[in-house]
């Protein structure tokens, strides 16, 4: 059953949820995004410019906290404005398992228009990975 | 290596229309894991009252990045690519992109900042229908990192 916007106040918690990135996540990323930044693929690359790895897109984790909030509004469309700071890295090691993107998020506001504000955390090996990460979401 | 505060202002498209498919946004939302059914069922985008399946809010992404490919490229401009991270990124979206949109992006440098060996790349992008309706902003920090 999707939220309401009835349902909702500041303060509310959004259930948390941990996903997997790994090497071929990255890659296929990359093709369908069309960046093919050598940093996010490409270990020898990497290291060579002073990364301890290959690192996730920044827009691969936004994409996970993204997938969070619509999937807690029940609608990718009921987003209408989403921002993030990059603010750690995400090592990705070629080990099998990769890294874990865990997210979550409190309502920090409602808004008029059926509207909410979102405040969203993303944490990888202990490390805030976004800050000031902000979603407004019309609910039902 | 600081960049060249020349480009601050300077107005970059917009280019070749780009036409949204269903094809690209299921890619999309599958290469990010987004499971909704109306990125891929256009009857379920339909009787959510979108005229085809809606792309996931970071596809934008797609658009805004071939959009400022051109200023990246710029060899006055002394880029790295591969000494850049992403910094910041925004959406602001008017309503969802569907498949069957026609747009065209135009990307304006808003600022260049220099922090001691970083530099600071701020862009704001316009993603319009053909027909000139607003359907998002997307504004970008890329940081190019000292060596």
């Amino acid at each position: 059953m999707a939220i309401t916007y009835n349902d909702v106040e500041p303060g509310t918690e959004i259930p948390p949820r941990s996903y997997q990135v790994t090497r071929l996540d990255l890659v296929r990323y990359a093709g369908a995004s069309g960046d093919f930044n050598v940093i996010h693929w490409n270990e020898r690359a990497a290291r060579s410019v002073g990364l301890p790895d290959v690192i996730a897109h920044g827009m691969y984790t936004m994409a996970q906290a993204g997938r969070y909030v619509a999937e807690w509004a029940g609608d990718p469309g009921a987003v209408t404005e989403f921002g993030v700071r990059f603010s750690a890295m995400v090592p990705v090691p070629d080990d099998g398992r990769g890294a874990t993107i865990e997210v979550s998020g409190t309502v920090a506001e409602k808004l008029g228009d059926n509207k909410v504000a979102v405040e969203l955390t993303a944490r990888a090996d202990g490390a805030k990975v976004l800050t000031r990460a902000r979603a407004v979401v019309r609910l039902p | 290596m600081a960049l060249n505060q020349d480009y601050v202002g300077r107005v970059f498209g917009p280019g070749a229309p780009y036409e949204v498919s269903r094809v690209k946004i299921a890619e999309f939302a599958d290469a990010i894991g987004e499971p909704s059914e109306l990125c891929r069922d256009r009857e379920a985008a339909r009787q959510a009252g979108y005229p085809d399946v809606i792309a996931p809010p970071t596809f934008a992404i797609v658009i805004s990045t071939r959009s400022t490919g051109g200023l990246r490229a710029e060899p006055d401009l002394g880029l790295d690519y591969s000494m850049v991270v992403h910094g910041e990124q925004s959406f602001t979206y008017s309503r969802p992109l569907h498949a069957g949109d026609v747009v065209t992006a135009t990307t304006t440098v808003e600022s260049i900042r220099t922090l001691g060996a970083m530099s600071m790349l701020v862009t704001s992008t316009e993603i319009t229908t053909v027909a000139g309706e607003h359907v998002c902003t997307a504004k970008s920090t890329l940081v190019e990192r000292g060596r």
